[in-house]
C-alpha cells in the first residue's frame, strides 16, 4: 500500500488542471434536462472535451480514449469537479454502456459505437424499466423478434433518463414467449427512428429528466445486439455493477459538495444551531470514506479483481450520504432553505431534491440490501 | 498510488486469523468467564511465539520493524475473536512508546512482557496488574512504574474480558523517561481500537447470519425475510466503508500531521460505529436469544462500547477532524493531502 501519487500522476493532474482552467465555461450551462438548448450546450461541451482528448480517459486510444488507468481516471474526475465543469450529459453512455461494450462488444461494435460516444456525437439513454418491471427487472415484456438480420422491437419503456433529447437507447428486450431471466437480449435503437415515440416526463424539480418510450415495430440490425442472444440479463447485471460499483457517482462530486457545505457553515455558523457542526464534519467524513473505498476498488481492479456484489454497498452509501449532506445544508440555511437561489449560486435545494432520487434509481436501495444479504452474506432468498 | 495489501501482509493476517481462531473460540470465552479470568497465559505465549508482540518494535530494539498497517491487520483478527489479551495496547502502543524513549530498557528484552499505558485521557489503566511496566502520562512526560510501585484498584467493567484499574502513584518514585510523543501513542491506540472494531463488527454480522439461516419461523429461515436481511445489509455496508478508512489511517499514521491525525480519528469513529451498529443488529436478529448471556453477541457489543470511548470519545475525535476541515484546504484533490505540501 502506498497512498502517495507518483510524479507522473502529479504531472497528469497538473495537465488536466491547466486544460480545464482554460476551457471550462465561465458561466454555468443551462441544465441538460431542462431544455433542448441546455442539452445541446452540454453536447457542445462534450465536443470541446473531445478536442482535448478528455472524452473518456480510460478507454483505449483506438476507441476514442487515452488508454489511462483507473487511478488517472480518479485524478481526472477530481480535477473535473474541482473545476466546476459541466455535468456529463452522456453519462449513461460513457459510464454504463461504454464499460459494458468494452467487456461484451465485438471489435466492430466497439469501433462503431465507442468513438461517437466519447465525443458526445451520440448521446445515450438507458431503456430497461417498464411500467410493470421496475425493481423486478426480470419482468420486462418488451419483445425483440428476430427476422433475418434484423430485430423487430415492440413494447413500452419508462423512466429513461436523458431519453427526451438523447440520440440512442440501450434497451432490454425478450424473445417472444420467453420467461424471466431467460431469452433476454440487450439491443440498441435510435430514439428518432420510425416507430419510436418518446413522451417526456417531468421530475419533481420540474425538469423533463426522463421519458417513456413506445416501440411499435421498430426494426434494427442484429448488429445492434450486445453479446449473445439470450445473454441480456447477464450483461445487464455487469452494467449495473459498473453503475453501482465505480463509475456513476464519482467521489469527487461528494468531496466538492462537502467542501461547499463546510464553507456554507463557516459563513453562517453565527446564526445556526451549533450542533450542526457535527453534521458538517460527518459530511466530510462520509465523502472521504467513499473516496477511500473507491481508491481501494480501483486498485483492486487494476490488480485483476472484478466488481462483485459489494458494489451494492456503494450505491447505498453514496445515496444516503448525499441526502444527509443536503439535509444539513438546508438546516444551515434555515428559513431561507425554501428560497430558490440567485443564478450562479449553489443550488442546495435543487441538489437536495435530486438526492432523494438516489435511493431509487440504479436499483432501489431495498433491492441493493437484498443483493448484499443474499450474495455477500449468503442469506436464503 | 496503490491501495492493495502485499502478500506478506496477507500472510501475516492469515497466520493471526488461524492462531486466534483456534485458541480463542466460544468455548475458551465460556471457560474464562466461568473462572472470572481476563487473561490466558497459554494463548499469550502462543501470540508471543508467533512474533506478534515484536512486529512494531524497531529492529534496534530487537523487533521486526514492521508498520502500523501490518499490526492493524492482526488487530482486526483480534477483534474478530474479542481477544482478551492486550496485544493491541501492549505491542501496538506501550512497546513502541517505550522503545522511542529508552530503546535499551530491559523490559523490551522480553517479548512476552506486557507494557501497560496510562494516558491522561483515560480514567483507568487496562492490564496494569499483569504488566511488566506501566507507562504513565504526566505533563507531556512519560513515567515508568512497575505494578508493585503503585496502588492498583480494580475498576469493574461490563466487558468480562477487560481488566481495568485505577492507579495511585508517586512521580518521585517513578522512572522519568522524559518528554514523550503522547499524540502518537493516542493515534496508535485509536487506530488499533478501530481495527479491532472492524473485526468485532464482522463477527457480530457473521454470528447473526449463521443464526438467521438456522432459525425457522412461519416455516422459513428468518434470514429469508427482508426485514432481517436489511438489518444485516446495513451493518455490512458500514463495515465496507469503515475498512478503507482504517487501512488508510494505518498507512498514513507516520506522517504525524493534521491530516493523518484526522484520518485516525475518522477511522476510530466509523469503525466503532460499525461495530456498535453490527452488534445491535445482531442482538435484534437473535431476538430474545440475543438478549441472553448464552449467546455470545453481547461480548461484541460490550467491547465496541468500551473501545468507542477509550482513547478519546467520539466528540474528542470529531474535534480533531474539525481542525483538519477548518484549517486546511478542502476538496476533491485533497484526499491524500499533507500539511507540508500543497497539490
Amino acid at each position: 500500500m502506498n497512498l502517495t501519487y507518483t510524479p507522473e500522476q502529479q504531472a497528469f493532474r497538473a495537465e488536466v488542471r491547466t486544460w480545464l482552467e482554460a476551457h471550462v465555461p465561465k458561466a454555468p450551462l443551462e441544465h441538460y434536462d431542462a431544455t433542448r438548448e441546455g442539452f445541446e450546450a452540454h453536447r457542445q461541451w462534450e465536443a470541446t472535451l473531445k478536442s482535448g482528448d478528455w472524452g473518456m480517459v480510460t478507454w483505449p486510444k483506438e476507441y476514442g480514449g487515452r488508454g489511462l488507468d483507473l487511478i488517472q481516471w480518479l485524478i481526472f474526475e477530481e480535477e473535473y469537479y474541482r473545476a466546476g465543469a459541466p455535468g456529463r450529459v452522456n453519462q449513461n453512455g460513457i459510464f454504463l454502456l461504454g464499460p459494458t461494450l468494452m467487456e461484451f462488444g465485438t471489435h466492430e461494435q466497439k469501433q462503431r459505437f465507442l468513438p461517437p460516444m466519447a465525443s458526445g456525437e451520440e448521446i445515450w439513454a438507458q431503456a430497461w424499466s417498464e411500467p410493470q418491471a421496475g425493481s423486478d427487472l426480470a419482468g420486462v415484456r418488451a419483445t425483440a423478434l428476430r427476422e433475418g438480420d434484423e430485430y423487430v422491437l415492440n413494447g413500452h419503456k419508462i423512466w429513461s433518463s436523458r431519453a427526451a433529447f438523447a440520440d440512442w437507447a440501450f434497451g432490454l428486450f425478450r424473445e417472444p414467449g420467453s420467461e424471466r431471466h431467460k431469452g433476454m437480449s440487450l439491443i440498441f435503437f435510435r430514439l428518432d427512428q420510425e416507430g419510436v415515440t418518446r413522451n417526456p416526463i417531468r421530475k419533481i424539480n420540474g425538469h423533463v429528466g426522463f421519458a417513456e418510450i413506445f416501440l411499435d415495430n421498430v426494426r434494427v440490425p442484429a448488429f445492434n445486439r450486445l453479446g449473445d442472444e439470450g445473454q441480456g440479463w447477464h450483461i445487464c447485471m455487469a452494467t449495473a455493477g459498473f453503475e453501482r460499483g465505480l463509475m456513476l457517482r464519482s467521489p469527487a462530486r461528494f468531496q466538492e459538495a462537502a467542501a461547499a457545505l463546510a464553507a456554507l457553515w463557516q459563513s453562517r455558523k453565527g446564526t445556526c444551531d451549533p450542533a450542526l457542526e457535527a453534521d458538517v464534519v460527518r459530511a466530510h467524513m462520509n465523502a472521504e470514506a467513499y473516496a477511500l473505498n473507491i481508491y481501494q476498488t480501483a486498485s483492486r481492479l487494476m490488480a485483476g479483481a472484478k466488481i462483485g456484489p459489494e458494489a451494492s454497498t456503494n450505491k447505498i452509501f453514496w445515496s444516503e450520504m448525499d441526502i444527509h449532506l443536503h439535509e444539513t445544508a438546508l438546516a444551515i440555511l434555515g428559513a431561507e432553505a425554501e428560497l430558490l437561489p440567485p443564478t450562479g449560486e449553489h443550488e442546495w435545494l435543487d441538489d437536495y431534491i435530486f438526492s432523494l432520487a438516489g435511493p431509487i434509481y440504479a436499483g432501489s436501495n431495498e433491492i441493493q440490501r437484498n443483493i448484499i444479504a443474499e450474495r455477500m452474506l449468503g442469506l436464503p432468498r | 498510488m496503490d491501495f492493495t495489501l502485499n502478500d506478506e501482509q496477507l500472510m501475516f493476517a492469515e497466520t493471526a486469523r488461524t492462531l486466534l481462531g483456534d485458541t480463542c473460540t466460544p468455548d475458551h470465552w465460556h471457560k474464562m468467564m466461568e473462572q472470572g479470568a481476563g487473561f490466558d497465559a497459554a494463548r499469550w505465549a502462543q501470540i508471543v511465539e508467533n512474533g506478534f508482540t515484536l512486529l512494531l518494535l524497531p529492529e534496534a530494539a530487537g523487533g521486526m520493524g514492521l508498520t502500523e498497517l501490518d499490526l492493524a491487520l492482526i488487530a482486526i483478527e483480534a477483534g474478530y475473536v474479542a481477544l482478551p489479551e492486550p496485544l493491541a495496547e501492549s505491542a501496538g502502543v506501550g512497546a513502541p512508546l517505550l522503545a522511542s524513549l529508552a530503546p535499551d530498557h530491559p523490559v523490551l528484552a522480553d517479548p512476552a512482557a506486557i507494557i501497560a499505558v496510562a494516558p491522561a485521557i483515560n480514567p483507568v489503566v487496562a492490564n496494569a496488574d499483569v504488566a511488566a511496566a506501566i507507562l504513565i502520562e504526566k505533563d507531556g512526560r512519560a513515567y515508568l512504574v512497575t505494578p508493585d510501585q503503585v496502588t492498583l484498584t480494580p475498576a469493574e467493567t461490563i466487558d468480562p474480558f477487560r481488566r481495568l484499574f485505577r492507579i495511585e502513584w508517586d512521580a518521585s518514585k517513578a522512572e522519568d523517561l522524559g518528554p514523550a510523543d503522547w499524540t502518537l501513542a493516542l493515534d496508535r491506540a485509536s487506530l488499533f481500537a478501530a481495527a479491532q472494531g472492524l473485526g468485532l463488527a464482522q463477527r457480530a454480522v457473521d454470528l447473526a447470519v449463521a443464526y438467521a439461516k438456522d432459525r425457522m419461523q412461519f416455516g422459513k429461515p428468518i434470514g429469508s425475510y427482508q426485514a432481517v436481511k436489511h438489518h444485516l445489509a446495513s451493518a455490512q455496508t458500514a463495515i465496507e466503508f469503515a475498512r478503507p478508512v482504517v487501512l488508510a489511517a494505518a498507512a498514513e499514521i507516520g506522517h504525524a500531521d493534521v491530516h493523518s491525525r484526522a484520518r485516525v480519528s475518522e477511522a476510530k469513529i466509523v469503525a466503532l460505529e460499525a461495530a456498535e451498529k453490527a452488534a445491535r443488529a445482531s442482538i435484534q436478529v437473535h431476538g430474545a436469544m440475543g438478549y441472553s448471556w448464552e449467546v455470545d453477541v453481547h461480548l461484541f457489543l460490550k467491547r465496541a462500547l468500551a473501545l468507542k470511548a477509550a482513547w478519546g470519545t467520539p466528540a474528542f475525535h470529531r474535534s480533531r477532524i474539525a481542525t483538519r476541515i477548518f484549517t486546511q484546504p478542502l476538496g476533491a484533490d485533497q484526499t491524500f493531502a499533507r500539511e507540508n505540501e500543497h497539490a
